[in-house]
């Protein structure tokens, strides 16, 4: 026995790990048979015998098992993986930051800016955070923790339909489903940075701290962009507390009035306060009406979707983008497929029709802003689909001045934008008069009696569940839609969900602004159908990104496949235009900021609101900046410091470098007026409406 | 595998090969070595290999040293990550269903009862955080702190203090003549409910309390974290930015916003002195206060619920500003003498913690107040006759606090001088207050003021101060809490000069005296009259049971020159008269002393007096302090320390049945466990109107 022990000891000496391998134990046995009939003298040589056995198994494969390399593998990585780590906490801190770009707001420091007007700053859809207040057992533990925005989004992936359950808003009243509060975060933090690593105002607040901003000074004024505006006044009080902290910030920084950076949809949402505002007190904030003109310096709005945005359609018609539809072009069968019964996209859409906030970005204005079938504002723009978007930029650097002689070779295909969604291809292309009408009342004739068809499926998900498949194909029969039949379409196909919203927003053009009618809150965030207030010293920025292709109508197809639950229709990723059209993977694009079209962001300052029209009573003076989109030169730059895409913007350093100064106390002259590199100003012209 | 298995030994340095082919073959050669080496290098030509296993065939790359740590660790690695994997898709809920497993089922937490019994939100509540418990965030910083931007270097993890300390000092401080920001430098307190819900990961200050308020119904429309920099005087939260503006103009939007109920606020520690500094300001017409007109706290404000407020001040405060210590100190440094002194590394962390806090105006709010009339002279206390039987053990101690008549009632012969907040010598402090003493006492003045003649800049505090001074100060002997701010003022005259500009430490003869229109006297409740609010409410709630600190024992320290010269005496101890490490203690929540939560509630404002003209009701509610029962609870939903009383579920039910509405009385008015009004009664302090003479014993 001791021989076994010492052999063991032996073994233990050469090798720890190998003792456990099975061949090896084997083996030992073996051993033990043997050594009963040995005696205790001869175990030592014996047992060195049995070591030099020992190593010929031990080239077999079976020794160093797969397991064990991969733990070996691992053990390495990881090793490595900590020594790096912990020089990497070793090195002192300033050494390896890595040498950032002097932002302008050092710049501007060394001009000898400083903070002066006081800085509110209302974030757009999407990208505020919100957090749980309330919620039902599925989200335990989950109280004040967010469930959008700012941290991971690693509670989405734990529990997605926990997740999905609770940021749906309820289907008729557009507020908090029973037992659900879900709220904004407030503060700064609410909107500086969307995911770890992606700012979203971080940068702006950086260079705004440089000049001497600080908490007192500056604002975000987080509100819950899934509810429509005047609910996040009814439900949160969001507008009164606005109100109460500009008027709190204008006095406690020695009466200087308020510079406002609204963002994406931010810029209606603020639109629609500077009407509350003014408003006597039931509907409104009964601020007087000499409110605005008394707190407000200037509104500077980023990436304004004043006129809506065309991806809002295909958000609500189909919860489809153009990323995502060239996704599934790529790998088809993913999204779609039933093995996992995610059906995400049926849960997605069903969560975002119940938030009102997008139906505020459905496109206003119908045919005379955004063309009827055969003409539309943007007529003859050129797009260049040869490049990869990053050889784009170069190439409209470069013809920003000869676009006029770009326009002579286009000949056929031009990009029929009036018409929004267009089912095949040839109905985004003929003739109009080549086309069956679509009309409403066709809508209401086939809705009404089939609804009922369809409960096979079990609960209604989608309003779309709740249409005969005959309604469906109705919708789609080789028809066009403009932005005024859209909305007809939209009510057809979820009449719920449009009844719910337009109680909330309105999408038309005013005949007569002094209608009674027009008080009501519904039309506050339609440029269109409100007056600008009584405040002839301030002034309106639209700022914005130029040269990035943005969707500007559909091309869309019936979906092939018709199980319960799934939504109907979808672009056709198929469809492609020939060299020089607008028309890529279904989608036609126009000039933008890859979210908002020119037309939309700045028609209003170029030609709805410039002088004094209807809209703008007291001429308050607007100015368009534009920025032109230069993809970031190298991977230091993150995500550029001229970049023009709707977001990335944020980071701009000439915006930043605007936002500042006018913070700072310059006027729009001052920081050199308009500024601009699309056709917007044709765009306008070509828009007739009476001012 | 093979091929696996020949692939490692090239990974490794050749070095540990060696080693390993040295340790496990005697008969090992160095050919064997180089040999072994080429096969190492060029392991691609198989006929080298070939050959050299037709030599010797046990030669073979083998497991080294680093193969196996490699294969630990990987293996460590794995588990790990199996087991996190594990707990991560575990259900959320899991480790509450093993506690309850474990303990039986836990008490539903306040929120949950109250809403079952029908509460929801009704007045909206403020919460006012105390000292320290706030975060702060970095604006504007040196080149040392850069990529802090917005960055928490207050509350949090502070990671920063570890990586970069000096350079978290040199930010943390304030400027030493004005007590304002120094030049370049902007720290601001962190907005929002998430100032203190937490102060460091898992630490909870307000959180526990926020989360069952949330359970009634409460949300951000309703909550608002009356957030401040911490480490200014309170007028000059608002010079610098505008504060207590921003408190008044959120809370008359919390009003508005709902539906006219007045708010119901909760400051906690020093939140209550910043919240009543906040109420004379708001009413004090506009130049130096809010203009808010005299009635503007009765039209907004239903209650004050003071938690562990410390309305006359902590002894803790002195020893803090005195030598940077204190309790938890003193023991540390007892355990390991010359860690924290020691020289070697230069660390000194001691001195810059002092020269940062000293900077901190408002730690000379909590110095002590009312002087010898309240905090006792030489020879008499309030507290006289405290017994402490076995502080050592807390558990003990609220047993015996149970019992708490009996106990207590018991005098022991020896009682401790309580009045003598600093003492230099345990004799000093025992010693009956004969004439020897006196004569010592008032000797020492007169060598006082002459050397503060001698050592006038004494900003960089005792380095500068000659050791005539020092001696001066410990041959002072006996410090009641009249000298203890003369003591300061003559060791730290710039801070002093600073602080009394905005605090003020006595009592009012008579407050019609137009100098207390000046804010610098608007955080003494003993220099102010509360405002003209007869329905507002005014609650004292505080733990009980916990020694807290009281007085001291101290000693001049042994090295002189480059160091505090002054530090506790940690051999002081006396069973008998609640002296242990030098601390004589009394009965209070661990810092602050039932004298300084209780007695503005039991005696200062109770009734009509002259600091309370429109007789604001005023309420006790104490809390026995019970340690957790066991791991699981965390810091208990019993406890009653300072910060850990905010997860008290007695205390958080009290709090969110005011919230819901319910006045003093559907409380259960006063809830007494210490001795707080015998104590008030020992107090001889004037508070009828007629006679502005107040009498000192």
């Amino acid at each position: 026995m001791a021989s076994v022990l010492r052999f063991r000891k032996l073994c233990y000496v050469e090798s720890a790990v190998k003792c456990t391998s099975v061949g090896y134990e084997s083996f030992e046995i073996d051993e033990k048979l043997d050594e009963k009939e040995e005696d205790v003298l001869s175990a030592n040589n014996f047992a060195l015998e049995i070591n030099k056995k020992r190593k010929l198994p031990k080239r077999q494969p079976k020794e160093w098992r797969c397991l064990d390399s991969c733990c070996w593998i691992i053990g390495y990585l990881c090793t490595t993986w900590w020594l790096l780590l912990f020089c990497y906490h070793c090195l002192p801190v300033t050494l390896l930051r890595v040498p950032e770009l002097p932002g302008p707001g050092v710049r501007l420091k060394r001009e000898g800016l400083t903070a002066l007007h006081p800085v509110v700053l209302v974030p757009g859809i999407v990208t505020g955070g919100l957090e749980l207040w309330e919620g039902r057992p599925c989200a335990d533990g989950l109280f004040r923790k967010r469930l959008w925005g700012g941290g991971s989004f690693t509670q989405i992936f734990k529990r997605p339909l926990c997740l999905l359950e609770h940021l749906s808003l309820h289907y008729e009243t557009g507020l908090d489903p029973q037992g659900i509060r879900v709220r904004a975060v407030p503060g700064l933090v609410g909107a500086d940075y969307f995911a770890p690593g992606y700012f979203v105002w971080a940068v702006l607040i950086e260079n705004l701290a440089k000049i001497g901003y600080e908490g007192k000074n500056l604002h975000m004024a987080a509100y819950d962009w899934r509810l429509s505006f005047q609910n996040t006044e009814i439900r949160d009080h969001a507008l009164t507390r606005l109100k109460s902290k500009i008027e709190l910030m204008y006095i406690s920084n020695g009466y200087k009035k308020v510079v406002a950076v609204p963002h994406s949809m931010g810029v209606i949402y603020f639109l629609h306060f500077l009407k509350w505002v003014e408003t006597p007190p039931p509907m409104g904030g009964g601020g007087g009406p000499g409110w605005c003109a008394k707190h407000i310096k200037a509104v500077m709005n980023i990436g304004p979707a004043f006129l809506g945005v065309p991806k809002a359609v295909s958000n609500l018609f189909s919860a489809e983008g153009k990323d995502v539809s060239y996704i599934r072009a790529m790998a088809p069968g993913v999204f779609d497929s039933e093995i996992l019964g995610l059906q995400t996209f049926e849960r997605v859409m069903r969560m975002a029709r119940t938030w009102d906030s997008i139906v505020s970005l459905l496109p206003k204005g119908g045919e005379v802003i955004w063309g009827n079938m055969d003409r539309s504002p943007e007529e003859g723009h050129v797009c260049d689909f040869s490049k990869k978007s990053h050889s784009k930029t170069s190439l409209t650097t470069n013809n920003v001045n000869n676009s006029d002689v770009k326009r002579g070779f286009l000949v056929k295909d031009l990009a029929n934008y009036g018409r929004i969604i267009s089912f095949g291809k040839p109905a985004s292309v003929l003739h109009s008069s080549k086309l069956p009408t679509a009309d409403s009342k066709e809508f209401s004739r086939t809705s009404t009696s089939e609804n009922f068809n369809n409960f096979s499926c079990g609960e209604a998900w989608t309003e779309y569940d709740e249409m005969s498949r005959q309604s469906i194909q109705n919708v789609a029969a080789d028809k066009a839609y403009t932005t005024t039949t859209l909305l007809d379409l939209l009510r057809f196909v979820a009449p719920k969900m449009m009844r719910r919203a337009e109680a909330h927003f309105s999408h038309g053009i005013a005949e007569n602004l002094d209608d009674p009618k027009y008080n009501h809150y519904k039309y506050w965030s339609n440029p269109l159908e409100t007056k600008l207030s009584d405040a002839p010293d301030m002034e309106i920025y639209c700022m914005y990104g130029v040269g990035i292709p943005t969707e500007r109508s559909y091309v869309y197809k019936l979906s092939p496949n018709s199980r319960c639950k799934s939504i109907p229709y979808q672009i056709d990723n198929s469809v492609h235009g020939e060299d020089g059209s607008c028309l890529k993977g279904g989608v036609y694009f126009a000039d933008g900021d890859e979210s908002v079209p020119v037309l939309s962001a700045g028609f209003m300052c170029a030609k709805g609101w410039r002088g004094r029209t209807r809209f703008n009573p007291s001429g308050i003076a607007t100015y368009i900046r534009e920025y032109r989109h230069k993809p970031p030169t190298s991977l230091m730059e993150g995500r550029g410091i001229e970049s023009g895409s709707h977001v990335d913007i944020m980071g701009n350093f000439a915006l930043i470098e605007d936002i500042m100064r006018v913070a700072a106390g310059a006027t729009g002259d001052e920081i050199g007026g308009d500024q601009i590199h699309s056709d917007i100003i044709k765009m306008s012209e070509r828009i007739n409406l009476g001012l | 595998m093979s091929s696996l298995r020949r692939r490692k030994p090239i990974n490794e340095s050749s070095d540990s090969k060696h080693k390993a082919e040295e340790e496990d073959e005697d008969h090992d050669d160095v050919d064997a070595d180089g040999d072994d080496d080429v096969n190492g290098k060029n392991k691609k030509t198989p006929s080298k290999i070939k050959k050299k296993r037709g030599e010797k065939p046990p030669k073979q790359p083998k497991w080294s040293c680093m193969d196996t740590c490699c294969w630990f660790i990987g293996c460590i690695c794995i588990t790990w990550w199996l087991l996190l994997f594990l707990y991560n898709a575990m259900p959320a809920s899991f480790p509450q269903y093993v506690t309850e497993a474990i303990t039986g089922p836990l008490p539903d937490p306040p929120g949950v009862k109250l809403k079952k019994e029908g509460l929801e939100a009704k007045h909206p509540v403020v919460f006012v955080p105390g000292i320290v418990t706030g975060g702060l965030e970095l604006w504007e910083g040196r080149e040392c702190a850069e990529g802090l931007f917005r960055k928490r270097l207050w509350g949090g993890t502070f990671g920063e203090v570890y990586k970069r300390p000096l350079c978290w000092v040199e930010h943390m401080s304030l400027d030493n003549e004005t007590g304002l920001d120094p030049c370049g430098i902007r720290v601001r307190p962190v907005s929002g409910l998430v100032a203190a819900d937490y102060f460091a990961p898992g630490y909870f200050v307000w959180a526990v309390l926020i989360a069952n308020l949330a359970r009634i119904g409460y949300e951000d429309k309703t909550m608002y974290m009356a957030a401040y920099d911490w480490r200014l005087s309170f007028q000059n939260t608002e010079v610098r930015d505008q504060t207590l503006s921003r408190i008044k103009s959120n809370i008359e939007l919390l009003v508005a916003t709902n539906g006219g109920r007045k708010v119901v606020v909760i400051p906690h520690s020093m939140g209550v002195l910043y919240f009543l500094h906040f109420m004379k300001w708001v009413e004090a017409p506009a130049p130096m206060g809010g203009g808010g007109g005299p009635d503007w706290c009765s039209k907004h404000i239903k209650a004050v619920v003071n938690i562990g407020g410390p309305f006359l001040g902590v002894p803790k405060a002195i020893a803090g500003l005195f030598s940077a210590e204190a309790k938890d100190i003193a023991v540390a440094r007892a355990l390991a003498p010359g860690f924290l002194d020691n020289d070697i590394f230069q660390f000194q962390t001691l001195q810059h913690v002092m020269r940062m806090s000293r900077t901190w105006d408002s730690t000379m709010s909590m110095i002590p107040r009312g002087g010898n009339t309240i905090w006792g002279g030489l020879d008499w206390s309030p507290e006289e006759g405290n017994s402490c039987a076995k502080k050592g053990e807390k558990k003990n101690e609220t047993q015996i606090a149970d019992q708490a008549g009996s106990e207590y009632a018991v005098c022991k012969a020896k009682s401790a001088n309580y009045g003598r907040i600093i003492s230099f010598g345990k004799d000093v402090a025992e010693a009956p207050s004969s004439d020897i003493e006196r004569i010592d006492f008032r000797g020492a003045i007169k060598g006082h003021s002459a050397a503060n003649t001698t050592c006038r800049d004494v900003w960089t505090e005792y380095h500068d101060m000659g050791f005539a001074g020092i001696k001066a100060v410990a041959e002072y002997k006996t410090y009641t809490a009249d000298s203890l701010v003369d003591l300061l003022h003559f060791v730290a005259p710039k801070m002093m000069a600073r602080g009394t500009a905005h605090f003020s430490y006595g009592v009012a003869d008579n407050l019609d005296d137009p100098k207390y229109k000046h804010y610098k006297y608007w955080s003494n409740p003993l220099e102010t009259r509360l405002p003209n609010a007869p329905d507002m409410e005014i609650y004292s709630l505080y733990g009980v049971g916990l020694p807290t600190e009281r007085a001291y024992v101290y000693k001049l320290s042994p090295h002189a020159e480059c160091s505090i010269p002054f530090k506790i005496d940690t051999s002081a101890d006396d069973e008998d008269t609640c002296l242990r490490d030098g601390v004589y203690s009394v009965d209070g929540d661990e810092t602050v002393p039932v004298l300084s939560a209780g007695f503005m509630c039991a005696k200062g404002w109770r009734g009509k007096t002259r600091f309370n003209p429109s007789g604001i009701r005023t309420y006790i509610r104490e809390y026995n302090h019970l340690p957790p029962a066991n791991l699981l609870e965390g810091r208990g939903t019993l406890s009653g320390a300072h910060v850990d009383i905010m997860g008290n579920f007695a205390l958080i039910e009290d709090v969110i049945r005011i919230a819901a509405g319910a006045s003093g009385e559907e409380l259960g008015g006063d809830q007494v466990y210490s001795k707080i009004f015998n104590w008030s009664e020992n107090i001889n302090l004037q508070l009828d109107e007629e006679i502005p003479v107040h009498s000192s014993s």
